[in-house]
């Protein structure tokens, strides 16, 4: 039985060693490039005695960035893959959470890892991936595996400011994998186009099957995304048919009218999610490839990757939402209600997940871990986890699951996960400002950030941009002269958004 | 263009655009910021600038965005 991600790998590249693995526009790897590079780097992991660890990966995104992440699971390790795009002081939370021994950058992130309140040891990547390979060891480290052990920690936003670490294990991300697998119809001949970051999980939809069938990856440069027909030229450049990316990437192409100039000519699969796809959008997407099938696929970081899908059978009205459908094969969706009781029919619930994908939880973070994965209240005779995802759905008249809202103030902005407790706390530690609340306009998609404080909007913008990842700095700022609370002391929220609904954003 | 320089300004607060013509190049404008600016543009200047008008020299610099929205005024 397969016990571990890289089993995939040594099956490929005795299969097909020469063929492209990875690559972006202007290098490749290939699969027995892949497996010596992984296997040099583990090697060198290993002479350092580094095992069972985690290791960060600070790389600029690159096929040799993938083959960092493999070597640091050969080497018995879990790599945390970090980002230029993200802010440094994001960084130093994470570097601080991990407490890693080693840390692999490469020459263009080299100067920035200097800037890091980091103590361990920092390798190039081109340097040890030269290590001469010692296949004893890596065969020993290999022999001593349980697939419940991690081999990735990524980064989700929390609502204290602090990003929690969301550590999965080969167990649920095999599984993972050959559900998607299974679901969008992967084989050797899919070539995919990521556009997803590789430090968030979106990105094991590409990595792992690529190994699995021998696929292709093609890692689309960022600056694509900016202009739509020279991203849909590239698609068609290197044949690529299959898709997983956020609906805000699709939309950036058919809402300017790319498709008057240029079609894509190959795309047969294109899979979506993390946000509500605007029906006309998705109908224009449809028009121009009526061959290809549609999944809207939905699921969080805790629960490894995805977790439910539905294939697109059926035309959608203006203002209709898309089902988020059912689960993956080996994986159950219970709603429960309020009283922790299984929703009834048409009945609201919190959607929690049970089965094998539930990832490990947040690392060294015991704490807000036993929020979130809790024994499933249904069972009172063993020990069994599931994973709470604070997301409310419903079963529609046709049985499929429906997306209804969030419970919290947790939000989808761009594909992201954001949590406006984040954004708060971070905006709360600007000096001069006394008081936030932060508000979603989910139909405009916009951050709107309330405030009340002795600083100007534009310093207040200054400040969050190097406290914040891009995608989550407010879209706009309202300086208020009082906040508006609750009874109990609470920012109203819900006050904040009625007046900003009300237009002007001035409140009463 | 003084228009144009307020969408821009809000922003990027920190940009000098009267000056600047490498916003592309040296990746001051991401995606986000370019859907917002034609977004932006369409409200205010009430012009549509389709795909094939989003390329990198457009975007370069206010100037070249300037002249873009002036050539799609005079069409219409």
């Amino acid at each position: 039985m397969q016990n571990h991600v890289l089993d995939y790998m040594d099956q490929i590249v005795a299969v097909k060693p020469d063929k492209i693995a990875f690559a972006n526009d202007k290098e490749a790897l290939t699969f027995a490039q892949v497996y010596g590079q992984s296997r040099a780097v583990g090697t060198f992991l290993h002479s350092q005695g580094v095992y069972k660890k985690p290791v960060v990966v600070f790389m600029n995104k690159h096929p040799r960035e993938i083959a960092a992440f493999f070597g640091v699971i050969a080497a018995g390790d879990f790599y945390v893959p970090i980002d230029e795009e993200m802010p440094a002081s994001r960084i130093q939370l994470i570097l601080e959470n991990v407490q890693a021994e080693v840390l692999i950058c490469d020459a263009g992130t080299r100067e920035a890892t200097e800037k890091f309140d980091y103590h361990g040891k920092v390798v190039l990547y081109d340097d040890i991936c030269l290590t001469t390979v010692d296949d004893d060891a890596l065969w020993d480290i290999r022999s001593r595996a349980i697939d419940t052990d991690p081999i990735y920690i990524v980064f989700t936003s929390g609502s204290t400011g602090v990003p929690k670490g969301v550590a999965a294990c080969h167990r649920s991300v095999i599984d993972y994998i050959e559900q998607l697998s299974e679901v969008l119809e992967f084989d050797g001949d899919t070539v995919f186009g990521n556009q997803t970051p590789l430090y968030f999980d979106a990105c094991l939809k590409e990595l792992y099957p690529t190994l699995k069938f021998g696929a292709t990856t093609y890692l689309i440069p960022r600056e694509l995304f900016l202009f739509p027909v020279k991203l849909v030229e590239f698609l068609n450049d290197h044949g690529i048919n299959t898709l997983c990316w956020v609906v805000s990437a699709l939309t950036m192409i058919s809402a300017f009218g790319t498709f008057r100039t240029v079609v894509p000519k190959h795309l047969r699969t294109v899979a979506f999610g993390s946000e509500v796809f605007p029906i006309k959008q998705f109908a224009a997407w449809r028009a121009v490839l009526p061959q290809a099938r549609f999944v809207n696929l939905y699921g969080p970081t805790e629960g490894t990757g995805m977790c439910c899908y539905y294939r697109v059978d059926r035309d959608f009205a203006p203002g209709e939402a898309i089902p988020i459908g059912r689960p993956f094969r080996n994986t159950e969706i219970i709603l429960l209600n309020e009283k922790n009781e299984r929703a009834g029919q048409g009945e609201t619930g919190e959607i929690c997940i049970r089965g094998t994908s539930l990832t490990l939880g947040y690392y060294n973070n015991f704490e807000k871990t036993k929020e979130v994965f809790v024994q499933n209240p249904l069972n009172t005779a063993y020990p069994e986890l599931i994973y709470r995802t604070g997301d409310l759905g419903r079963y529609n008249e046709r049985g499929e699951l429906m997306f209804v809202s969030r419970k919290d103030y947790q939000i989808k902005h761009m594909g992201h996960r954001i949590e406006l407790g984040e954004i708060e706390a971070n905006a709360n530690m600007v000096e001069g400002l006394r008081l936030s609340g932060c508000i979603y306009d989910d139909i405009k998609g916009k951050i709107v950030l309330y405030y009340v404080g002795n600083v100007e909007e534009k310093d207040l913008a200054a400040a969050l941009r190097e406290k914040l990842p891009r995608y989550m700095v407010p879209n706009r700022m309202v300086r208020l002269e009082q906040m508006p609370l609750t009874a109990n002391g609470k920012i109203d929220r819900v006050n904040l958004k009625q007046s900003y609904q009300g237009g002007g954003g001035t409140l009463k | 263009m003084e228009d144009l320089l307020e969408i821009l300004r809000d922003l990027h607060p920190e940009v000098d655009f009267e000056t600047c013509d490498t916003l592309i190049d040296d990746k001051i404008l991401d995606s986000f910021d370019i859907v917002s600016i034609i977004a932006e543009i369409n409200d205010c200047f009430d012009v549509t600038i389709t795909a094939e008008k989003i390329t990198p020299q457009n975007f370069n610099s206010a100037e070249a965005l300037y002249a873009l929205i002036q050539e799609l005024e005079d069409e219409e």
